[in-house]
Formats: C-alpha cells, sequence, structure tokens
C-alpha cells in the first residue's frame, strides 16, 4: 500500500510485506482508505437522500370564492369530483341539467384521466380555432371537486396533471350533493 | 517508492493517488451534504413534477399530517416577534430566554397556552410522537389563523414583503383537513402558495 516514510530511524517495526533490516519504516494506509471510502458512502447516500424536500408545486392565484362563471358555455367545462380509493369521476357541462359528456369513472395518471383531458382541450381547442376564438381566453376550464373521501395525494396528483397537460383555467370548487351521488353510484365515496 | 533493487517483483501497488481521490470526494460532500432536521411530525409528502424551488426565507411552513396541523417560519427575528404578540394576543408573556429558545425551534405544533412547557422540553422530548398536539383551527379557536396573520404583520413590518406559504401535506391526508386549512388561507386572502412535494417524471 502507500507508503509514508517518516524519516525517524529505526525504531518502527516495518509495516509492509518486507521487513528489511534498513530503516525504511513505512505506514500501510490501507486502513484510512477504506474509512474514507465508507464516509464517501455515507454523505453520498445523505446528500441524495435530504434532496426530494425542496422540489414544489406552485398553486396559482385560486380565486376560490368564483365559481364557474356562468358565461362558461358547458362544452368549455370538464368536471372532475374526487373519490375515494384514488379513483375520480368525470363529466363534462354542468350538473343543472344532463351533462354533456360521462359521467366515467377513471384512475389518475397517463393511463388514466391524463388521456380525457388531453382529447377534451384538443376538443374545445379545435372548436375555438374553427370559431376564430381566443385560444388563451376560451380555453378549456377544468373543476376540481375533492370530496371528503379523496386524500391529498389525490389533489397534487390532479394538480399536477393540470401541470402537465398545461391547462391554464382551473378552480377548485366545493362538491355538490349531485356530484356525491355521482360518487355514491359509481361506488367510490367510502 | 523502494528503491531498492529486489530479483523478486513488488507486489505493493502505490496508493497515494488514490487515497488523495478519496478525501477529495468526501471533503466534496461533506460540503454540499445539508444536515437533516429531524420533525416532530413525520410527513410523507407526496410527488409531483413541478420543479420549482421553495424560497429559502420569508417563509412559513404548515405540515398536516394526522389530522394535525403544525406551524413554524423563517428567520428567529421572524420566529420571536410572532411569538411576543401571540403571546399578548392571548395573555401569555415569554421571557427573553424563553423566547431565545423557542427562535431555535423550527416548527411546532402546540395551544398557545401550553407553549411555555414546550420550550421548557428537552429537544429530544418535543420530537417525540405525540408530544405535540398540533395548533387548534377550529372557528371557537382558531390560533392557526392568527399565528398565519401574525407572522404576516411581522414579514411586513420588517422586510416590507409579504410572507409565502408553503403546505407540507401527508400524501395519505384526508381532504378535509387541508380544505380547512386552505379555507383559513383563502379568508386572509392568501391565494397563491406553495405546496411541497417530491420529484417524478411524468410516467406514472
Amino acid at each position: 500500500m502507500a507508503e509514508l516514510n517518516t524519516g525517524d530511524g529505526g525504531g518502527k517495526k516495518g509495516g509492509g510485506k518486507v521487513r528489511s533490516k534498513k530503516s525504511n519504516p513505512g505506514v500501510d494506509l490501507t486502513a484510512m482508505v477504506d474509512l474514507a471510502f465508507l464516509l464517501i458512502t455515507f454523505f453520498i447516500l445523505t446528500t441524495t437522500l435530504s434532496k426530494p424536500q425542496s422540489m414544489n408545486l406552485a398553486l396559482p392565484d385560486e380565486n376560490k370564492d368564483t365559481e364557474t362563471p356562468p358565461e362558461t358555455p358547458a362544452w368549455r367545462t370538464l368536471t372532475l369530483v374526487l373519490g375515494s380509493d384514488d379513483k375520480l369521476v368525470w363529466y363534462s357541462g354542468r350538473t343543472d341539467g344532463p351533462p354533456l359528456d360521462g359521467p366515467a369513472v377513471s384512475t389518475y395518471g397517463k393511463a388514466g384521466i391524463r388521456d380525457l383531458i388531453l382529447s377534451k382541450k384538443k376538443g374545445v381547442d379545435d372548436r375555438n380555432k374553427a370559431e376564430g376564438a381566443d385560444l388563451e381566453k376560451s380555453g378549456i376550464t377544468i373543476i376540481l371537486k375533492p370530496s371528503e373521501k379523496s386524500n391529498y395525494k389525490n389533489f397534487v396528483d390532479i394538480l399536477d396533471e393540470m401541470a402537465i397537460t398545461k391547462v391554464k383555467k382551473y378552480a377548485t370548487v366545493d362538491i355538490t350533493p349531485e356530484d356525491i351521488k355521482m360518487l355514491e353510484s359509481n361506488n367510490i365515496y367510502n | 517508492m523502494a528503491k531498492i533493487k529486489m530479483a523478486k517483483k513488488s507486489t505493493k501497488v502505490d496508493m497515494t493517488a488514490m487515497c488523495d481521490m478519496a478525501f477529495l470526494l468526501l471533503s466534496f460532500f461533506i460540503m454540499t451534504a445539508t444536515a437533516k432536521v429531524p420533525e416532530a411530525l413525520p410527513v410523507d409528502t407526496p410527488a409531483s413534477t413541478n420543479q420549482t424551488k421553495l424560497p429559502e426565507e420569508n417563509l412559513g411552513t404548515l405540515s398536516i399530517a394526522q389530522g394535525k396541523v403544525f406551524y413554524g417560519v423563517t428567520g428567529r427575528e421572524e420566529r420571536i416577534k410572532a411569538l411576543e404578540k401571540m403571546g399578548d394576543k392571548y395573555g401569555v408573556t415569554f421571557t427573553s430566554d424563553e423566547q431565545k429558545k423557542f427562535s431555535l425551534i423550527d416548527g411546532f405544533g402546540v395551544d398557545i397556552r401550553q407553549m411555555k412547557q414546550l420550550i421548557a422540553m428537552k429537544n429530544e422530548d418535543r420530537m417525540r410522537e405525540g408530544t405535540q398536539p398540533g395548533i387548534p383551527l377550529d372557528s371557537t379557536n382558531n390560533q392557526l389563523a392568527d399565528w398565519i396573520k401574525i407572522s404576516r404583520e411581522v414579514t411586513k413590518d420588517m422586510h416590507n414583503k409579504d410572507l409565502d406559504i408553503a403546505i407540507k401535506g401527508d400524501s395519505k391526508e384526508e381532504y378535509p383537513t387541508v380544505k380547512k386549512v386552505l379555507d383559513i388561507l383563502q379568508k386572509q386572502n392568501k391565494n397563491n402558495f406553495f405546496l411541497v412535494t417530491g420529484l417524478r417524471s411524468e410516467d406514472f
């Protein structure tokens, strides 16, 4: 191993395998290198574990006292009602009348609700383009209605979906009894 | 290196270089490591794809887990001032020694009337599960709203900026508790805040 020649004559037993009569004391550094690598491994692991805490999802100005402005036409809205068991119900249109589309159950994530949001968004954008309306102002509005049986992770997941699908207009609103009935009939209000 | 000419080949490998590298790497990781502070309330935050960083100062953190809410604000001066004002409001006075000890606590979850006992406890006792029952936030005793309002006033006075609020919620937390906190914030006209999450890719 690495040898440190301390320079004092004699005295110390040679650390290497060769014991020469000449005073050539060496210090075996194997142990120190071992320890150094152990400490490195320890610090690598502890720094990578503390990083995840710093990511965050910023909620935009969620003026929650505004409900869906009555001027929003039903075809531009999509309502997501969050239920229990990591499931949600979606429908397009308003509750004070038969919905335009849905209600149907879905799950979170790429395989679940994301495709639906993207297709609805595309539908609205296409129609807006055809009518010459401003895509930004008349884009799809998504209404989020978390129920008492959903958990915080569901809420964050759906906000994440908003960010991933780049939906600009969304609002969190209180759930209504009709929505609760929808959840119950689909057995996700447990 | 041994310059002794030997008939046999030396089996020794010179490890000086590796040793040097090892210590360099070690120094690097020690410098970049930030020690993780033990928290009184274990929160398992959900993951999101968003990568904005939390602000380092002027931040009030609300930790929501097990139906309890804990609160903490950055900055020792801010903590002392907020404690004083809360104490005035609820009729509890704190000695300057207690104030100093309080300024070292990152987050707490007790009624203001039990604050003196909490400050008197040692750090390990405070961090034990169940010692801190959470800040009351029911309508008759809404101390959380007061804490937030007072922290915002203190930050406004000291730095002329509005306090940022971060919500650190446990994944499994039932939505009603979160809703209560969001309502308290909304009543104070604080409509944009940060949600603390872990990181994940879009594939989920």
